[in-house]
């Protein structure tokens, strides 16, 4: 057992996670509404749709970033917005599309910051904090980098060492809003790859909003489509992806065809319908 | 043959982390973050036993220390603790607050040019005291002498009005740094403009009072007005001390630092309210000294590294940075020579400097 092992078990159908007719709004403008999602102990979901279609804005709601105007996020079964921040800290970790490091910030410092939730006046850093800040490293391949500045590190190196941060806030969940952004598809790979194990080898759940259907078909367990605000198709990517729901969902005429690595669900692109 | 470059470390100078232990806690530090804040002690310690020795009248070091616990003559005593001290007390003081709210409010802004001047507490402050200046009599010494009592305590509402006011129109559900700053610019120019008013109604000899308070200055401070300032001193460095550890969460934006479990209105409000009010105390009791906010966060960090103004470092930087440019204003210049001017003269190059010299670029 290493410092990073958190107390999840074997995945369980046990809901995590949920969205309960939620309606989520930017002061009038209503983004999404009445939208149903629950979330699974263990599970690994890509939310996937068009630009604008609501997918990040949901991401803020599950993570208690954005307040539904209606309806309610339950994590644990409990309402998000009505449990103190610090104790949704400790089972829930988040990234933001593009989080902010400001200058002269180490690879470590950043690692370490991911221990503000367990840490107060009372207990402040500790030998414990330390070995779960080396260990995060050192699973995400950053320790040599510890010592370097986060604004000197190249694009894939940097969200390595973001994902690192959450890695070492030591939670059951994970939220990640667009991880791939802006990286080329080597690092794209390599950043899901990292996802994809903290899934399988450390048992987080994970959330990840994507834009490559082909990778979020290849890495998640279980894809959520998403159009206007509205949840049009939820189930393994074999059932989402298909040829009518990316003609519906897209505006994509496209062939499906099966991964030739992996077998999942690979799209082909052939023109856009209008 | 592989076309893809081996992970290896950027080209940076490595700045190793020490780790102190004692028992399970830990922390971990870098050397450069304890050695400054040392050698600025002794500098400041240095500094200011040569100002309590400089002047009309002359006292060496030993004899000040001396004169500093009951010894030597009645006239070298007066000189040390009832002239001199109070005035270097009172630098050390406003440089100590100028130099932690800078830091607080840069950090929080995560904007380099911010601080408690952008903020209003600057404008404010000159609101209240000028109008004191001249409301209080027409020049007359009873009129002067009622302007004196009132003073301090008109410039401290008047900054914590006008700080306030900025925050207050700032506010959106929390505070985007950004927004703030330009508020603040918004309100300052109003509040310099009403202060102009002022003092085109003013008499000849008011406004010239007015225009040195107005510098900054440190001239003829006693223990009076010394007193108020340590003791907002005495809650509020720990108060700002204590939000060390939230402050490392906030520089990563909102979304990020609530991720984390901040409560981000609530933390942001705390280090608005300690930031203005350690800048209100400082003004109300020299007067809106420019530069020390703006600058000394900037010159801190780029002595001590880390990613954020060192409150510590900035804090004592500051009061080495006032004391040192009241004992020139004093000695090299004038005597009536208000130590805002010179604040800016000593400070300024040595930014510029770093600036030049560092890879560091000017953002935060």
């Amino acid at each position: 057992m290493t410092a990073l092992d958190t107390p999840t078990t074997t995945p369980t159908d046990r809901v995590r996670l949920a969205a309960e007719r939620v309606r989520l709004a930017y002061g009038e403008k209503v983004v999404v509404d009445d939208l149903d999602l629950q979330l699974t102990d263990g599970s690994f979901t890509a939310i996937v749709g068009p630009n604008g279609c609501g997918k990040s804005t949901l991401l803020k709601a599950l993570g208690r970033l954005l307040r539904p105007t209606a309806g309610s996020v339950l994590l644990d079964g409990r309402a998000i917005t009505s449990t103190p921040t610090r104790e949704v800290a400790k089972v829930l970790g988040l990234l933001p599309q593009t989080p902010l490091a400001p200058e002269g910030l180490t690879v470590a410092d950043l690692v370490a910051r991911g221990r503000h939730p367990h840490q107060s006046w009372l207990r402040q850093w500790s030998s414990d904090d330390e070995a779960v800040v080396a260990e995060a490293l050192r699973w995400t391949d950053m320790a040599e980098l510890a010592d370097a500045p986060v604004d000197a590190l190249s694009g894939g190196q940097r969200q390595r060492a973001w994902i690192s941060m959450a890695l070492a806030q030591g939670t059951d969940l994970l939220l990640l809003d667009e991880p791939t952004t802006y990286l080329d598809l080597a690092h794209q790979v390599d950043v899901l790859e990292l996802v994809g194990r903290l899934h399988t080898e450390r048992g987080r759940t994970v959330v990840v909003v994507l834009h490559d259907l082909n990778l979020a078909a290849r890495y998640a367990q279980r894809l959520v489509a998403m159009k206007d605000g509205v949840l049009v198709a939820a189930g393994t990517p074999a059932e989402v992806l298909t040829e009518q729901l990316l003609a519906d969902v897209f505006e994509l005429e496209a062939r499906v065809v099966p991964d030739p690595v992996t077998g999942t669900p690979m799209v082909v692109p052939v023109r856009r319908l209008r | 043959m592989t076309l893809t470059a081996p992970t290896r470390a950027p080209e940076q100078r490595s700045r190793p982390r020490r780790v102190l232990r004692a028992g399970s806690v830990s922390a971990t530090y870098r050397l450069r973050q304890l050695v400054v804040p040392l050698a600025t002690v002794v500098v400041l310690l240095l500094a200011a036993a040569i100002s309590m020795g400089r002047g009309d009248y002359p006292i060496s070091i030993p004899q000040v220390l001396g004169a500093l616990v009951g010894l030597g003559d009645d006239t070298q005593r007066f000189i040390v603790t009832e002239l001199r001290a109070p005035r270097i007390v009172a630098a050390v003081l406003v440089g100590l607050a100028l130099g932690m709210s800078g830091a607080l409010i840069q950090t929080f802004a995560r904007n380099p040019l911010a601080s408690p001047d952008i903020l209003g507490v600057n404008g404010g402050a000159a609101i209240g005291a000028v109008s004191v200046i001249v409301f209080a009599g027409t020049g007359t010494t009873a009129a002067g002498v009622l302007g004196g009592i009132g003073l301090p305590l008109a410039a401290l509402l008047g900054g914590f009005v006008i700080a306030f006011a900025v925050f207050g129109l700032a506010w959106r559900k929390g505070v985007d740094g950004y927004r703030l700053v330009l508020i603040g610019v918004g309100l300052s120019a109003m509040s310099h403009a009403v202060v102009q008013y002022l003092l085109t109604r003013s008499t000849i000899w008011d406004a010239a009072a007015a225009n040195v308070w107005i510098t900054g200055s440190l001239n003829g401070r006693g223990w009076d007005d010394v007193l108020p300032l340590a003791l907002a001193l005495a809650v509020l460095v720990p108060a700002a001390l204590a939000l060390g550890r939230v402050l490392n969460v906030l520089q990563f934006g909102d979304e990020t630092a609530r991720g984390l479990g901040v409560r981000v209105p609530l933390a942001q409000g705390t280090v608005v309210v300690v930031a203005v009010a350690l800048a209100a105390f400082a003004v109300s009791a020299a007067g809106p000294i420019q530069f020390v906010a703006l600058v000394v966060p900037q010159i801190a960090v780029r002595l001590t590294g880390g990613s954020r103004p060192p409150l510590i470092a900035s804090g004592l930087l500051g009061a080495l940075l006032l004391v040192a440019s009241d004992l020139t204003a004093r000695t090299v210049l004038t005597e009536a020579f208000p130590v805002g001017v010179v604040t800016a003269v000593v400070g300024a190059p040595y930014l510029l400097w770093l600036l030049v010299r560092g890879r560091r670029r000017s953002t935060l």
